[in-house]
């Protein structure tokens, strides 16, 4: 790993190339099901509290829920589907036509040409599609709010505001940054570590999307009972 | 020189290996026969240190494969050519930047007209148009792939060449163009070579000296005369009819350039 990092001139550029392939490659998918996942979270929310409670309210409700939950898990497994897939088929396809082989035996790290650039590129872009996914989350369950359940513009951002802490961001944030460590370290070395042909790679690539998503999973309750429950927040 | 010396492996409960004594001298062809499945690319995967034997030592001028750091084991790769037996071509690059990838000296590596000089020359030296460059792995013919692979394996302009089973799933025509440029590579770069092989003809053709790896044993070591020579059983009943055939084609074929 040590020595994959000297090698800069090789990593650096692949990376980039892996961020635009995974990055732009995801946003359409992470977006709709941002946008979705707030239209229904705002539409669940007027169904439970109105007559109930102020409108302002649901404001605070679908802006926390996005920004909490729904943002980062959900962008989360969908990525664990789109991206530990991908990674865990390239890799493990290398793996059994001996390509990792050759390049081994070229004298070149696969560390620094494969596995390097794919766990930055996640790491990196994975974190920013997750902001992207709530901020999507956040202008669509507005906009479904302010259609179906009538709450006026003002009334929504006091309710907003009003739950809101800046910490909920940072929380989301390192919870997309953990996702975002499952999502590409679990297949890469799933894929990298492939047996057996096609049917190996077919095993690894479910293999690596169904223990990412678990891992995802176990994450988000360790990370919120640590950072949310745990600091009192 | 490539020496191996007592390496046994084991895969689970599966003898692959078993005490194996085997040395290619400086500037010899070296061809290992035996039948499909008896470990050949296993023996040929530790000379380059893709594997690691469970006992025995394996070493390349003189130095232990096995117990090479890192760093060294590269630096040691750089002097070896490999030719994987599909070709092992990186399909997401064009034949350019694979033959390119072949390239192990850094500092040449990074510079641009020396490599578009040399991946033609390469592909001169394999006898493929230069219009090939361009073209994608999955857009190549089998036989093509072959020869693009072991331009690869050449770039780096390696002291070693271990061919894994080149001629496998050619037409007999293809076969022999391969080993007319396995037998030409070796007189035009000097080139140390192994040649893994089920192709009898083939072997006879290429080869200095012939081994025969039988039930994970070197039965028999020698050269063509002596194989065709032996009266072990497991070498005959390899041989066969196929040996005879072979001689013949060999002395017809010397000397000839295909």
């Amino acid at each position: 790993m040590a020595r994959a990092l000297t090698e800069w001139r090789i990593w650096v550029p692949r990376t980039f190339e892996q961020a635009v392939l995974v990055g732009y490659g995801s946003l359409f998918i992470v977006l709709l099901i941002a946008g979705f996942a707030g239209a229904v979270t705002s539409l669940q929310t007027g169904y439970q509290f109105s007559g109930q409670f102020p409108k302002y309210i649901a404001g605070g409700v679908i802006t926390e829920s996005v920004i909490l939950e729904l943002g980062p898990v959900l962008t989360g497994l969908i990525l664990a589907g789109r991206i530990g897939a991908r990674y865990a088929a390239e890799l493990g396809t290398m793996r059994v036509t001996e390509q990792i082989d050759a390049l081994e035996s070229l004298g070149r790290s696969p560390m620094s040409h494969l596995l390097l650039p794919r766990c930055l590129a996640g790491i990196m872009v994975i974190p920013a599609l997750v902001m992207f996914a709530n901020f999507t989350g956040f202008g669509v369950g507005w906009y479904a709010a302010k259609s179906s359940l009538g709450i006026s513009n003002a009334d929504f951002i006091y309710g907003a505001r009003f739950f809101f802490r800046s910490f909920d961001l940072w929380y989301s944030v390192i919870k997309s940054f953990f996702f975002a460590c499952a999502v590409v370290l679990i297949p890469c070395y799933i894929g990298y570590n492939t047996q057996q042909g096609a049917e190996g790679v077919g095993r690894a690539t479910t293999d690596a999307v169904v223990s990412a998503s678990i891992a995802i999973l176990m994450l988000d309750v360790l990370l919120t009972q640590i950072l949310l429950t745990g600091s009192g927040q | 020189m490539i020496e191996l010396k007592d390496v046994s492996k084991r895969f689970v409960d599966h003898v692959v290996l078993d005490h194996i004594d085997f040395t290619v001298a400086d500037g010899q062809t070296v061809a290992l026969l035996g039948p499909s499945g008896v470990g050949k690319s296993v023996l040929l995967k530790h000379i380059i240190g893709l594997i690691k034997p469970d006992s025995g030592v394996v070493s390349v001028d003189g130095l232990h494969v096995a117990s090479l750091k890192r760093k060294d084991l590269s630096h040691l790769r750089t002097r070896i050519g490999y030719v994987f037996q599909n070709g092992a071509l990186f399909d997401s690059m064009d034949v350019q930047e694979n033959i390119r990838l072949g390239i192990t000296n850094e500092e040449l590596y990074e510079d641009v007209t020396y490599c578009e000089a040399r991946v033609k020359e390469c592909l001169r030296l394999v006898n493929l148009q230069q219009e090939v460059a361009l073209k994608f792995p999955s857009e190549l013919s089998g036989g093509m792939r072959k020869r693009v692979g072991i331009a690869r394996a050449i770039a780096g302009k390696p002291k070693y060449l271990l061919y894994d089973e080149p001629t496998s799933g050619l037409d007999p025509v293809n076969s022999d163009v391969i080993d007319g440029l396995v037998e030409r590579l070796q007189d035009e770069l000097g080139v140390t070579s192994v040649v893994v092989t089920h192709d009898v003809r083939g072997a006879f053709r290429v080869a200095d000296r012939i081994a025969l790896l039988w039930q994970a044993k070197i039965r028999a070591v020698g050269t063509p005369e002596e194989i065709v020579a032996s009266k072990d059983s497991a070498v005959q009943q390899f041989l066969e009819r196929d040996l005879e055939m072979a001689l013949i084609q060999s002395e017809s074929t010397d000397g000839s350039d295909v």
